[in-house]
């Protein structure tokens, strides 16, 4: 009896249609998020997660349609956010029939968020989700899609996330997102053993074997993939199939 | 087969509906003490926090008449916080009664497992069970919770371990009531439903 390690796709959505962005810049139509869900929901995947990545203000409406779409196409865990900036706009997500929350940039800004939906909803509905780069610095969060500095290490952060009531971390190294580099295990593996919740590990997945080795060296319990899926490129049975064989616990569909 | 949603103000309950529709229940979200008097089966769904639930339903003027509905016999399918709630008191919310038709607590999971428990699981038979009928031994369920009730006899059907050996799977009389969440745990969680629905026709 163990508990599986997961895996996550990823849905970035911009304007109703799933997106994929390399580096966090130049976007790229891959296909309607109702029936890439459903595909995966049905290939195995654990979990399925959904970005709204313009996260404008006037594009809200549309995103938590596209939430309570895609919700429809699931029986399997569903988390999503981009641009949730105060308790009220999680409760939408939530209500559109999400399970969990994503937040970001709102909740460096503005700590007290992920307090104020932990309190609401509970911590196993809350998502921190961070953006990291390599610097002189160390490492250090991101902000605005990637954009700005916020000056704050990654570890600490992470720290004060789980202190303030975050569930789960969503971590995101910009440096080897939509790379297809493999996932940054040391910095997953430097958080993961820092805090007391689950580490989702993000960006750079392009083998079979950047699973693994995120799995084994970077000691994530569940690692996420955008574009791989998306191209049909890897089912996520047959990444699933492989891993087992290699002694991960997952949890394979029958 | 009409089942009776019990709404306290903080489940999901849309995620909980749409499984047992599809699987040929009617349902209805029930909100005062008269609903839940006539209620002929109940589902008591949750999530978030042991006093949010505890004091939803004292809000709603709904403790007495739940009380009342789950010691009548009519089948009762509690989930999460539904199965906790079910238990005496609650680690989470110290001085919140639970409903305390099983007798023991909930505690906080251990320091030394990650916590929340979030993710998939699996089980261990502790018994013959009627939710689980029909579903491999190996099959994996979604976990998302801070705080479980130690597996007991005999109300605990099935246990799953995460820092100590807690109660996944509650049958007692017309108790059933799961930890994990059948509703998002794929095909396996729709088969406890079904195996939930079959049996209180």
């Amino acid at each position: 009896m163990t508990l599986a390690r997961r895996i996550i796709p990823c849905l970035d959505v911009d304007a109703g249609r799933v997106v994929k962005g390399v580096e966090f810049a130049g976007l790229r139509d891959m296909g309607d998020p109702e029936e890439l869900a459903a595909r995966y929901n049905s290939e195995g995947a654990d979990e399925l997660i959904l970005l709204d990545i313009t996260a404008s203000r006037d594009g809200r409406a549309t995103f938590l349609e596209t939430v309570r779409r895609v919700a429809q196409q699931l029986n399997i865990p569903f988390t999503a956010g981009g641009g949730i900036r105060r308790l009220e706009d999680g409760h939408a997500v939530l209500r559109a029939g999400a399970d969990k929350v994503t937040v970001n940039t709102a909740a460096v800004e503005r700590p007290d968020l992920i307090s104020e939906l932990a309190a609401q909803f509970g911590s196993q509905a809350v998502v921190l989700s961070m953006d990291v780069k390599k610097t002189s610095a160390g490492w250090e969060v991101f902000i605005r899609g990637g954009a700005e500095s916020s000056r704050r290490d990654a570890v600490a952060w992470a720290r004060e996330g789980v202190a303030r009531g975050a569930g789960e971390i969503l971590l995101t190294s910009i440096d080897r997102d939509g790379t297809r580099s493999g996932f940054d295990c040391g910095l997953t593996a430097a958080i993961a053993a820092q805090i007391s919740v689950p580490v989702i590990a993000s960006g750079g997945a392009k083998t079979f074997e950047d699973f693994l080795t995120v799995f084994d060296e970077g000691q994530a319990d569940a690692a996420l993939a955008a574009s791989i899926f998306h191209t049909a490129e890897h089912s996520i049975g047959a990444l699933k199939q492989y891993l087992a064989g290699r002694g991960v616990p997952v949890r394979l569909s029958r | 087969m009409k089942l009776s949603i019990v709404d306290y103000g903080a489940g999901n309950l849309p995620s909980v509906e749409r499984p047992l529709r599809s699987l040929g229940a009617e349902t209805e979200c029930v909100t005062d003490p008269a609903q839940i008097a006539a209620a002929r089966a109940l589902v008591l769904p949750g999530v978030g926090h042991f006093s949010a639930f505890v004091r939803g339903l004292r809000q709603r003027n709904l403790t007495s008449a739940l009380r009342q509905a789950l010691t009548s016999g009519i089948p009762v399918l509690g989930i999460c916080l539904g199965l906790q709630a079910m238990f005496a008191s609650s680690a989470e919310a110290p001085g919140e009664p639970g409903l305390d038709l099983i007798h023991d607590e909930v505690q906080a999971l251990p320091t030394n497992v990650k916590s929340p428990h979030i993710g998939w699981n699996q089980l261990r038979r502790m018994r013959k069970s009627i939710l689980l009928r029909g579903i491999p031994d190996d099959a994996y369920f979604y976990f998302a919770h801070s705080y479980a009730a130690a597996a007991g006899t005999p109300h605990t059907s099935a246990a799953c371990d995460h820092g100590f050996p807690f109660a996944a799977a509650v049958e007692q009389d017309n108790l059933m009531a799961v930890q994990f969440h059948p509703e998002k745990s794929g095909e396996a969680g729709w088969r406890v439903m079904r195996n939930f629905l079959e049996w209180a026709q």
